[in-house]
């Protein structure tokens, strides 16, 4: 029992990053949190991103801070191999001072015990109402006394369409997930698909299964808890098992140039994508100029006002800095300020996790390959209407990939979404026992 | 009935050839397109030709930082592999002409190198060199870099064959040194072989992508297969990126192709006086 008991504690500490803060977190010992101190003298900071362009971003904040130089540093994006860097780094030791993570990988890296609790930092707790409010649940993860990092961008859900096609054959934009369904039929009587199931991008399931109420993770800081088959999820998986047995959508693998194909041919008439998406079409899709528009996305329940979030990430501080302070300082700044938000904006397109963010000039204005229509609002009113409560896995790049191969199958015909998603949970909660990460079963 | 002998081969080397000269093929058009005829024109024909444009594009792109990968792959590749080449053919030489003690357990253990993919010592030097504060440093991708046990091996197995130890005894009556031997007698009669092993340890080196992969951080030390992957995954947020890798892959095959052009000649000529001999 002993034995047990000592393993139960050992395993929590690994799973719960700052060990010592388990226990004292309850009350607010500002240890706990790590030191914040400003330090003495220049300061130079490394920062991994692979944000495109991000050099201007940063050459505004070394002009202006000349005691506070941030040194940039790059790479492929994070699954391409900056995170298997990060982790190379962490053991041994020379991590950079800030690096770039997208939500669902935070956990994994504060796993770990890769990364700095801000909660010390003053000026980064009292950021917090600056951030849509669920942006801020991702980096904190809904506890007290935790902040693993700054958000920087968010990728809120919302539907495109094919507004001139869907007016020529007189189908009228889907408000639901119903009327999407019957919109479905009559694309298909015209000859397309409503849309493509995204087979391998699991993320897009999970923003879908994020607005119909699935909660993936839990963790209530002594285990994890996992939940990859609860109401929501399983509504969702339902609902497009239904479409792909119908053979209303298409499922062509996401991000070929045979799926760039389908749309710019005019095959695939919606897609419920994230704000990002809209450069997807532009960029892959350029022939249909002028024939899209952006929607809300559909909803379970008419009259409900919900959307998913795909995509979004935040500028995290690692453990090893010996700057704490001045890496939260230019985090912050990075995020929040309206040159750096505008400038990430410009050169990369980055959606600002920011309340104030939403009103930049370049995102209350009409784009002209929607023609003209001011999609960004349809994003901004998306992002406020995403549930903040929404928790990543420690594993996500296997639960991905398990969920994915269950998915391709499923889209050829053997098994189903659910059985994907059945398979899913089992081995995830194995992943998580072979890692010794406490899990409730 | 020769004919028929004939036919045969031929056909087997033209199916080879098709096999892998079609990538390259689908490489040079799809560089020559434009972004939106890339998707929507044939893969394997010419639409548009647009080819100088991406090159423009290409080299001006976030101030022609694709030059200086391809600056640092020369550097990297051609440094590396030139004296990688000249540490090889001495080990080789040695392990081939001089009796000392250990020296059959040192080639094993170079031989059994040659089992161990560089893909798997990436991670162990990075640790090393982050002990050292050394990562992120040119000499963190060069260093690794120069060591090429399949170099020594063939340098030991031609030296064997092809410097008699009779001419070094001539050599050293005459008073010459050793290592004055090795450069103007012994390194002349193996250098087919040279060519080969700086050849293939070109190629080792400039496809190494892993070693920079772990190691770099500084965008200014990448070599080209880092900068175009890293651009590569970037596709989807900056749509132009797409031509530019395309068009940067294509260009960066273009050193690799050179130095086969020039140094098979000697390759050959190699291969074939030995079999004569």
């Amino acid at each position: 029992m002993r034995m047990r008991s000592l393993s139960v504690v050992l395993a929590s500490a690994l799973a719960l990053g700052a060990c010592s803060s388990t226990d004292s977190s309850e009350g607010g010992d500002p240890a706990a949190a790590g030191n914040c101190a400003p330090s003495t003298g220049n300061v130079t900071l490394t920062y991994t991103t692979w944000i495109p362009g991000i050099d201007k971003v940063v050459k505004l904040w070394n002009d202006k801070n000349p005691n506070i130089q941030v040194k940039v540093q790059t790479g492929p994006n994070g699954n391409g191999g900056t995170y298997a860097n990060f982790f190379n780094q962490i053991k041994a030791g020379n991590t950079p001072d800030l690096g770039h993570i997208e939500y669902d990988a935070l956990p994994s890296f504060r796993v770990q015990d890769g990364l700095a609790n801000l909660a010390g930092c003053g000026e980064v707790t009292a950021a917090k109402d600056q951030f849509v409010d669920w942006t801020w649940g991702q980096v904190t993860f809904g506890e007290q006394d935790s902040v693993y990092g700054v958000p920087q961008d968010a990728g809120p859900m919302a539907l495109f369409y094919r507004k001139d096609l869907f007016e020529k054959n007189n189908i009228p934009v889907p408000t639901t997930w119903a009327e999407y369904a019957a919109a479905a039929e009559k694309v298909k009587a015209a000859g397309g698909y409503i849309t493509n199931f995204s087979q391998s991008d699991i993320n897009q399931f999970a923003g879908l299964s994020w607005q119909a109420g699935g909660r993936w993770f839990a963790n209530d800081g002594a285990k994890w808890t996992v939940n990859l088959q609860d109401e929501g999820t399983t509504k969702v998986a339902d609902y497009w098992q239904g479409l792909i047995d119908k053979k209303l959508v298409s499922s062509v693998p996401p991000w070929t140039t045979e799926w760039d194909n389908a749309y710019n041919k005019g095959n695939a008439w919606t897609w419920v994508s994230a704000v990002w998406g809209a450069n997807s079409i532009i960029s892959g899709a350029p022939d249909t100029k002028g024939k899209w528009a952006v929607a809300p996305m559909p909803q379970w329940t008419a009259g409900d006002a919900k959307a998913g979030n795909w995509g979004g990430s935040a500028t995290a501080v690692f453990k090893n800095s010996k700057h704490p302070y001045e890496a939260a300082k230019f985090a912050l700044w990075l995020n929040t300020s309206e040159e750096a938000l505008t400038a990430l904006n410009s050169e990369a397109q980055l959606y600002p996790a920011t309340k104030a963010g939403a009103k930049l000039p370049a995102l209350t204005e009409g784009v002209e390959f929607y023609g003209g229509q001011k999609i960004y609002d349809v994003f901004a009113t998306a992002s406020t209407q995403v549930a903040a409560d929404f928790v990543w896995g420690p594993t996500m790049t296997s639960t991905y990939a398990t969920a994915s191969d269950g998915f391709k199958s499923a889209v050829s015909g053997s098994g189903t979404l659910l059985d994907a998603l059945k398979t899913t949970q089992t081995k995830t909660v194995e992943n998580l026992k072979s890692q010794s990460i406490p899990v409730a079963e | 009935m020769k004919n028929l002998n004939r036919v045969g081969p031929m056909l087997v080397m033209g199916a080879a050839t098709l096999y892998f000269l079609v990538p390259i093929w689908w490489l040079v058009v799809a560089a020559s397109k434009t972004r939106s005829q890339f998707s929507s024109t044939d893969p394997l024909w010419f639409a548009d030709f647009a080819l100088i444009d991406n090159l423009k594009e290409l080299l001006a792109y976030r101030d022609g930082v694709f030059l200086r990968w391809m600056l640092n792959s020369v550097v990297y590749t051609g440094g590396a592999a030139l004296l990688g080449t000249l540490l090889a053919a001495m080990c080789g030489y040695a392990l081939a002409k001089y009796r000392f003690w250990g020296r059959e357990a040192i080639f094993n253990v170079i031989l059994s190198g040659v089992l161990v993919p560089a893909t798997a010592l990436a991670l162990p030097l990075f640790l090393i060199f982050s002990q050292f504060e050394a990562t992120n440093t040119f000499w963190s991708v060069f260093l690794p870099s120069l060591v090429n046990p399949f170099g020594v091996y063939l340098a030991r197995i031609y030296a064997t064959a092809s410097v008699p130890d009779e001419l070094l005894e001539a050599a050293r009556l005459d008073g010459s040194g050793e290592i004055r031997t090795f450069f103007t007698v012994s390194s002349k009669l193996m250098f087919p072989a040279l060519v080969t092993i700086f050849l293939f340890h070109f190629v080792a080196v400039w496809n190494n992508f892993l070693l920079p992969l772990i190691m770099l951080g500084e965008e200014k030390l990448f070599p080209v297969t880092l900068g175009l992957y890293t651009w590569n995954t970037q596709v989807n947020q900056i749509p132009e990126l797409r031509m530019l890798v395309l068009t940067g892959a294509l260009v960066s095959i273009v050193p690799l192709v050179i130095a086969f052009l020039l140094l098979q000649r000697f390759w050959r000529n190699g291969l074939g006086s030995g079999a004569i001999k």
